[in-house]
């Protein structure tokens, strides 16, 4: 056992965990107002990074302002969503829900691809490639800084919530029906919750792409942000945040220690049994409300 | 008009009890299965094995899933999973020696095994958590799949399936093969058909609607669950061996990822949650539909003179597909099927429109 190998692949993991946080806390914020399971984060991430693409390379803007234009764009994006495909479904039977974001989720990135094309292409946002190092331990200096852009924007959640349109946001999470009868617009709400999502999303795609490139592999933050979103609870910001840095330590650990005995790809499996185990064991998640459908 | 139910009258339980009680609908039938039987000879080779053979084994395959879905009202997402146990099992067990028909029945059983997996699952949560976690099983199947050799022979690779042998004699024809598919599709349709008027069916619906309710009619429900994922297993086993041996010919772990999965559940919704005839249509839609409309797309391309490229055109099919879940589901969430029944009921009274109310 190398303690410091452990130590540097546990914090790499929780900063990349953190980074997970950032697609689940788009589902969260989803999931909250209106109960929806968002199926399509991934692919709004993916959106998100062409978009961005789209305007820096496309349009030629710079990247300070390309990546604002982009959440303007995805915010839209993300209202017209909920406004044509959602709304119509509301009170329907999840499998209904489940399927319509299935179907978005395939829709948005085939549109993407057929219109932005499938080829990897890199996203500069002027993290610099110098090593960073933390005593013995080698730190992924893109990881830091999309950890800490995670939680400003956490923060920034956090803050919105004590505002008045937060306060209203919360009281819609907390019983629709009540919130109705006080005369809260909840559709405005949710409304809202999407555009919120969608700038998540953006940002997550703007971080995963410069990590990774923009390419249709980005939509596979799905299956990390479910189980960061179920693992902390699927109605709570502060959980996504905890289960992020827990799922990238166990993720970054467990595969490290898997990787070399079955011969590498295990993280895929070790994100997939914690999902299964959560489920199993704790349906609702770390901090996420009791009144869970459970047998 | 018709569909004329003059003259259909149930004077023994026998007749009550009916598959098709209207005479249209035993013409109709007698029709298809009439086209089924005589296909080879009236479609091109091409279009028998690559449109004809598919959609049947599909639709055996999502009348299985519908079984789970539609009639228990339980979330499978990995129903590809299941079906890549079946050919597995069915592949390995052939290149063991084994006649094909025990071989088959063997890769049902297998999935039967692993699909009661999944029914713990659905044994401890339901709704939104059995359906992410059936997603999650299926990732792990996928990856026990892949990175298991004695299963796929090491990652990424391919077995080749053995000929098929039915009692004996080689099927190797296109319409050898497409009458096994055939076959297989109107065993399940069948057994869908008849669910409706069994004691299992009836109660898979009543756990469907409330699973406290039904435990109060003594319905045990974990009963009936695990019944249903078993059932709908079996039947995912042998359609997936079924796919391998008259579509495939050889198996990958691919072939039964994730995205199957949800296309399987795609064909399920597009047809319609419980709808026998849904199921037919539904996995005709997702799977001919989409390639039809890239051709036409193509074709429109090539005669105004407009250049879409390659790249485009390649992923129309998905973009279609997707186009497709989300217009059934604003439109009719209740599918292909709903739409045909709301046809049928117009002309069952047709033209006197007022009687039906």
């Amino acid at each position: 056992m190398d303690v410091a190998y452990y130590a540097e692949l546990s914090i790499n993991g929780a900063l990349a965990g953190l980074m997970y946080s950032l697609v689940a806390m788009g589902l969260v914020l989803i999931y909250k107002s209106s109960s929806v399971p968002n199926l399509a984060q991934g692919a709004l991430t993916m959106v998100g990074a062409y978009v961005v693409l789209a305007f820096s390379q496309g349009a030629g803007a710079p990247m300070w302002l390309a990546i604002p234009l982009a959440m303007l764009a995805m915010c839209g994006l993300g209202v017209f969503i909920e406004r044509v495909a959602l709304r119509r479904l509301a009170g329907r039977p999840i499998v209904m829900l489940l399927m319509m974001t299935l179907g978005l989720d395939i829709f948005l990135r085939a549109t993407t691809l057929a219109i932005g094309g499938a080829t990897a292409r890199p996203l500069r946002i002027g993290i610099s490639d110098d090593p960073m190092f933390l005593g013995p331990m080698l730190i992924n200096r893109a990881y830091a800084v999309g950890a800490a852009v995670t939680l400003v924007m956490f923060v920034g959640f956090v803050l919105f919530f004590r505002t008045r349109r937060g306060a209203v946001l919360r009281a819609i999470a907390d019983d629709y029906m009540a919130a109705w009868s006080v005369g809260i617009s909840v559709e405005h709400g949710v409304a809202l919750s999407w555009a919120l999502s969608a700038l998540a999303a953006t940002t997550a795609g703007v971080l995963w792409g410069s990590i990774q490139g923009v390419d249709q592999s980005l939509s596979l933050l799905l299956l990390k942000g479910v189980t960061v979103g179920v693992l902390g609870g699927l109605d709570s910001l502060g959980g996504a945040i905890l289960a992020g840095i827990g799922l990238g330590v166990i993720e970054a650990v467990a595969s490290g220690v898997l990787d070399p005995l079955v011969g590498g790809g295990s993280r895929e499996l070790v994100i997939a049994l914690v999902l299964i185990l959560t489920i199993m064991i704790r349906p609702h998640g770390l901090f996420g409300r009791h009144d869970i459908e459970r047998l | 008009m018709f569909y004329r139910q003059a003259g259909i009258r149930h004077t023994d339980y026998a007749a009550d009890r009916e598959l098709f009680p209207i005479r249209a609908d035993r013409i109709m039938v007698l029709a298809l299965l009439a086209f089924g039987l005589a296909a080879p000879w009236l479609v091109s080779s091409l279009a028998l094995s690559s449109y004809l053979t598919p959609w049947l084994v599909w639709t055996a395959a999502t009348l299985g899933l519908n079984l789970v879905l539609g009639w228990a009202g339980q979330f499978h997402f990995g129903y590809a999973a299941i079906m890549g146990i079946g050919a597995y099992a069915t592949v390995h067990a052939t290149r063991h020696g084994v006649p094909w028909e025990i071989a088959v029945v063997l890769g049902g059983l297998t999935a039967t095994m692993v699909g009661i997996v999944f029914a713990f699952a659905a044994l401890r949560v339901k709704g939104l958590y059995l359906a992410l976690s059936t997603l999650a099983l299926q990732f792990v199947m996928d990856w026990v799949i892949s990175h298991v050799p004695a299963i796929s022979g090491g990652v990424g690779a391919t077995l080749q399936a053995s000929a098929m042998r039915v009692l004996g004699q080689p099927v190797r024809s296109d319409a050898g093969l497409y009458y096994v598919a055939f076959a297989w599709c109107l065993a399940v349709t069948w057994l869908m058909l008849n669910l409706r008027r069994t004691a299992l069916g009836r109660a898979l619906v009543a756990v469907r609607e409330k699973d406290f309710a039904a435990a109060v009619i003594g319905v045990e429900s974990f009963r009936y669950k695990l019944l249903a994922f078993a059932t709908s297993s079996f039947i995912g086993g042998v359609s997936g061996a079924v796919l391998i041996y008259t579509f495939y010919h050889a198996v990958t772990a691919e072939q039964f990822a994730v995205n199957v999965s949800i296309e399987l559940l795609a064909m399920v919704i597009v047809g319609g949650l419980g709808s026998t005839i849904g199921s037919w249509l539904g996995a005709g839609f997702i799977l001919l539909l989409p390639g039809q409309i890239e051709r036409l797309v193509g074709w429109i391309a090539a005669r105004t003179g407009a250049s879409v490229g390659v790249e485009t055109l390649a992923h129309i099919p998905n973009a279609v597909y997707g186009a497709l879940i989300i217009g059934f589901l604003l439109v009719e969430p209740m599918g292909l099927g709903k739409l045909y029944a709301n046809v049928r009921n117009y002309l069952l009274v047709w033209p006197f429109g007022y009687a039906r109310k």
